[in-house]
């Protein structure tokens, strides 16, 4: 019998790996590997570095100053040594706080009511809309809150217009596709088999809805708004615009306040010295701030999850 | 008397319809507002020319090439670092104190605020390192700014994709590599792309930190070296300055059809990269 | 199809980073934010006659010029403050320009004259409503720069040390205070003369108007310089702006621009 020249040696079958192969192999693996270990080390260490510059540069001056002086006194003059922050720490956590009252609930309904309640094709134009608005700069809505928000307050609510109020209103709006966008993303990923079950079990939409698909996207929903809630204590410039920026605790809704943002941006560009350490402790602070934001959050979700 | 589960349900429905309808409102005012104001003034001029008077007349040719130019930067810097990272954390390691302690970092990192970055780019790139007001050192400062994001969202994602998937891959002998790049990261790639373009989507929106690190030249760069104006600074400028609301709008609503191009643009080629893997 | 995007990212880093264009020597001018859309349209008219010059224009107000001129992050420094801060004295100083002050309201105010313990009272807060100077009976909002302003401390400084209030709105530009004050009828704040506009209205100070040739003559009290500065004598490119600043032509320019030339 003639054997065909090209018959190999070793007659393979589909899916088996030749022996090279699965060196080749093994190198590609562990190669992907030590590079994936190498981004995330990189990309921490560059995060790590941040940090570290900004507590190098603030945590000596609240040492120097003292936690009384700084966090808890009221009077903000630096060309007289003065650097109490307490009225921006006030003014930034009511900011925060009444932005999320706004943001949060009307981003979850959203993200609700968009994945459950809206057929896919209304979805498809709505959805890139919404990340359309993510896109947007801060500065058009403070331009906006200053040329249309501010006067309706002032002339229906009174005081100067440029407020609390306003600023609370305007970051509510501006967080809001981050927190549907990415509590939609989350929902969308519970897998449908949960909603089948609970609609076989004889569930009406809803019931489904808020006892089965709403507690396996639960994590990524707080996530989404603590993303935002990030992003609300971290936005300056829209809040510059619209919050009046007077270092007074506030005493109304309607009060002009300055928040921790604010006053570092206010001055950055000015400041040196003790000054200028000043606001990286300001920004120490905020750090420290979102430190426990992110605790207390990450503890909720251990203890709905937890049982 | 308990209510009826279909009442309960219209109710829902109904309270979540307004919440969303509010929202659709609210957000499409927003936008029809800057289009009204600043649609007629835009031209092919306006978008080619440069600008004249700071900015009274003329175009916005520079502002819209560092509009483009900036976010890209931070992107290509900021993306593969940032998936790379969220899969070492969730394929490559096992969950422990320090995956734990990584991803509480990286929450952190995503709320210190821009002008912080702002700073710590203007003392470390621009002065420290010598870097000067250039898009290198814009950058570099919005990439570090939306890698908590990316890596965030991206961890998101991947966790999200079904431990099924994995299982079956490996039981086909493929390697860990090989189950990331074939199965995981295609199905993570919604995700992330969502969070890709949040983080073009603050690149873009950025102002204090780019007006810091980048600078606000109204000249064309030529090199990573140059100085460049994006459009959000030179809305800012031009509004805030009462140089011209009129070239202010229009500028703000060539940013508003920059990023929806933007979003349309990755919607496509992610629905491009979606069919050729299921061919 | 990816592969060609990357190629085309590639090829365009590439083509930047190498820098296409000829090259130019580089000049960077930093700091007053008042002064800062002058500059820019004297570098426009400069670098029209000087094309192997560069000249950049960065904001970040008068310290931020001062700082910028000391470090080197930037060859000049600008500075419009009534007194220069004593870090400064290191650097060569020169004068291209002077600006006057204007104290603004709204149109509907029927203010038209303030003293100058008027506006101190003001801005310190002991008169806290217009009803006060005969006005309406409205609470005055008063608006105002932040602390590290050139404008700001000029003001301050030439308006008998006030202290500024407390309740007092604090915006981040020329520009803002114009529109707060514009949309505002109880505002009153103060900004640079050459961006007055029809919208709102100056007061005259001790009967005098804010006017090109009241400050010029010396009459209008509130008025500051405004400095280019460098770290030892300028020279070459920087010393050619800085000249071009200073000729007739740099001159015409500011005055036409709105500004007052330092002459």
């Amino acid at each position: 019998m003639q054997e065909t020249p090209n018959t190999p040696a070793h007659p393979q079958r589909p899916g088996q790996r030749h022996a090279g192969d699965a060196v080749a192999t093994w190198c590609r693996d562990k190669l992907a590997r030590y590079i994936f270990m190498a981004v995330a080390f990189s990309a921490t260490v560059s995060l790590l570095l941040i940090a570290l510059f900004i507590l190098k540069e603030g945590v000596p001056f609240i040492v120097k100053v003292g936690f009384k002086d700084f966090l808890f006194a009221s009077e903000w003059n630096p060309a007289a040594g003065k650097f109490g922050i307490y009225p921006m720490i006030i003014a930034s956590l009511w900011v925060t706080l009444g932005a999320m009252l706004i943001g949060a609930p009307l981003g979850v309904a959203g993200a609700i009511f968009l994945t459950q309640f809206v057929p896919r094709s209304v979805m498809r134009i709505i959805k890139p809309m919404i990340e359309l608005l993510a896109g947007i700069p801060s500065v058009l809505y403070g331009f906006m809150g200053v040329m249309v928000l501010a006067p309706f307050i002032r002339n229906h609510f009174g005081g100067p217009g440029l407020s609390l109020l306003a600023a609370s209103i305007i970051l509510g709006i501006m967080v809001l596709p981050t927190v549907i966008s990415i509590s939609v993303d989350t929902i969308n990923a519970v897998p449908r088999t949960y909603l089948e079950g609970a609609l076989a079990l004889g569930a009406t939409r809803w019931q489904s809805v808020h006892m089965v698909i709403l507690k396996a996207a639960r994590s990524g929903i707080i996530a989404s708004v603590i993303l935002a809630m990030g992003r609300a204590v971290g936005e300056t410039m829209a809040v510059i615009m619209v919050a009046g920026n007077a270092v007074k605790i506030p005493h109304s809704a309607l009060d002009s306040v300055r928040t921790l943002t604010a006053n570092i941006a206010l001055e950055m560009g000015y400041a040196t010295g003790l000054h200028r350490q000043a606001l990286f402790a300001t920004g120490v602070v905020l750090f420290v701030v979102v430190m426990i934001l992110n605790s207390l959050a990450m503890a909720a979700m251990k203890r709905k999850t937890g049982s | 008397m308990r209510v009826s589960p279909k009442i309960t349900q219209a109710m829902a429905v109904i309270l979540l319809g307004l919440a969303t309808l509010l929202t659709v409102v609210v957000l499409v005012l927003i936008i029809a507002f800057v289009l009204k104001r600043g649609v007629p003034e835009i031209s092919w001029e306006f978008l080619s020319t440069k600008p004249k008077e700071m900015g009274k007349a003329g175009g916005i040719l520079p502002t819209v090439v560092g509009t483009v130019l900036l976010p890209l930067i931070a992107i290509v810097i900021a993306l593969p670092m940032g998936v790379g990272t969220a899969v070492y954390l969730s394929e490559y390691t096992r969950e422990n104190r320090i995956t734990k302690i990584i991803r509480f970092g990286t929450d952190c990192l995503a709320g210190i605020p821009s002008i912080i970055f702002g700073l710590f780019g203007y003392i470390f790139f621009v002065t420290m390192l010598g870097m000067g007001w250039s898009m290198l050192s814009g950058g570099l400062t919005l990439a570090i700014m939306i890698l908590p994001t990316i890596i965030r969202t991206s961890e998101e994602a991947i966790r999200s994709v079904p431990q099924a998937y994995r299982e079956v891959s490996c039981s086909l002998a493929a390697t860990s590599w090989e189950t990331v790049y074939k199965v995981v990261l295609p199905n993570a790639l919604p995700g992330i792309m969502t969070g890709v373009m949040l983080g073009i989507g603050r690149s873009i929106g950025e102002t204090a930190a780019v007006i810091f690190t980048a600078g606000s030249s109204l000249m064309m760069p030529h090199s990573l070296n140059d100085s460049v104006r994006t459009m959000s600074v030179h809305f800012y400028l031009l509004a805030r300055e009462g140089i011209s609301n009129e070239k202010a709008y229009a500028t703000a609503a060539v940013l508003v059809f920059a990023v929806l191009f933007v979003n349309l643009a990755a919607y496509w080629m992610m629905n491009r990269f979606i069919a050729k893997r299921s061919r | 199809m990816k592969q060609v995007i990357f190629a085309l990212v590639c090829g365009g880093a590439i083509a930047l980073s190498s820098g296409c264009g000829k090259q130019r020597i580089a000049v960077t001018a930093a700091g007053s934010t008042a002064f800062q859309p002058f500059a820019e349209k004297l570098a426009e008219q400069f670098m029209a006659e000087h094309s192997d010059i560069a000249v950049t224009i960065q904001g970040g107000g008068s310290a931020l010029g001062v700082q910028a001129a000391l470090s080197g992050a930037a060859q000049i420094g600008m500075a419009d403050l009534v007194k220069l801060p004593p870090e400064a004295q290191a650097l060569t100083s020169v004068v291209v320009a002077r600006d006057g002050i204007a104290v603004v309201v709204n149109n509907a105010n029927p203010a038209k004259d303030l003293t100058m313990e008027q506006i101190r009272d003001i801005f310190s807060g002991k008169i806290s409503n217009w009803k006060q100077l005969g006005g309406a009976d409205h609470g005055i909002t008063v608006v105002s720069r932040e602390a590290g302003s050139g404008t700001r401390s000029s003001f301050e400084q030439i308006v008998k040390d006030v202290v500024l209030t407390k309740d007092a709105i604090i915006q981040d530009s020329n520009g803002t205070i114009r529109e707060t004050v514009i949309m505002d009828e109880n505002a009153i704040g103060y900004l640079s003369h050459g961006l007055l506009n029809e919208k709102l209205k100056a007061v005259t100070v001790h009967g005098t108007a804010c006017t090109t040739e009241e400050v010029v003559a010396g009459r209008y009290p509130i008025v500051r310089p405004v400095y280019l500065l460098t770290k030892g004598a300028p020279t070459g490119a920087c010393k050619a702006f800085i000249d071009y600043v200073c000729s007739d032509e740099g001159q015409k320019t500011i005055k036409e621009s709105g500004l007052i030339p330092a002459k």
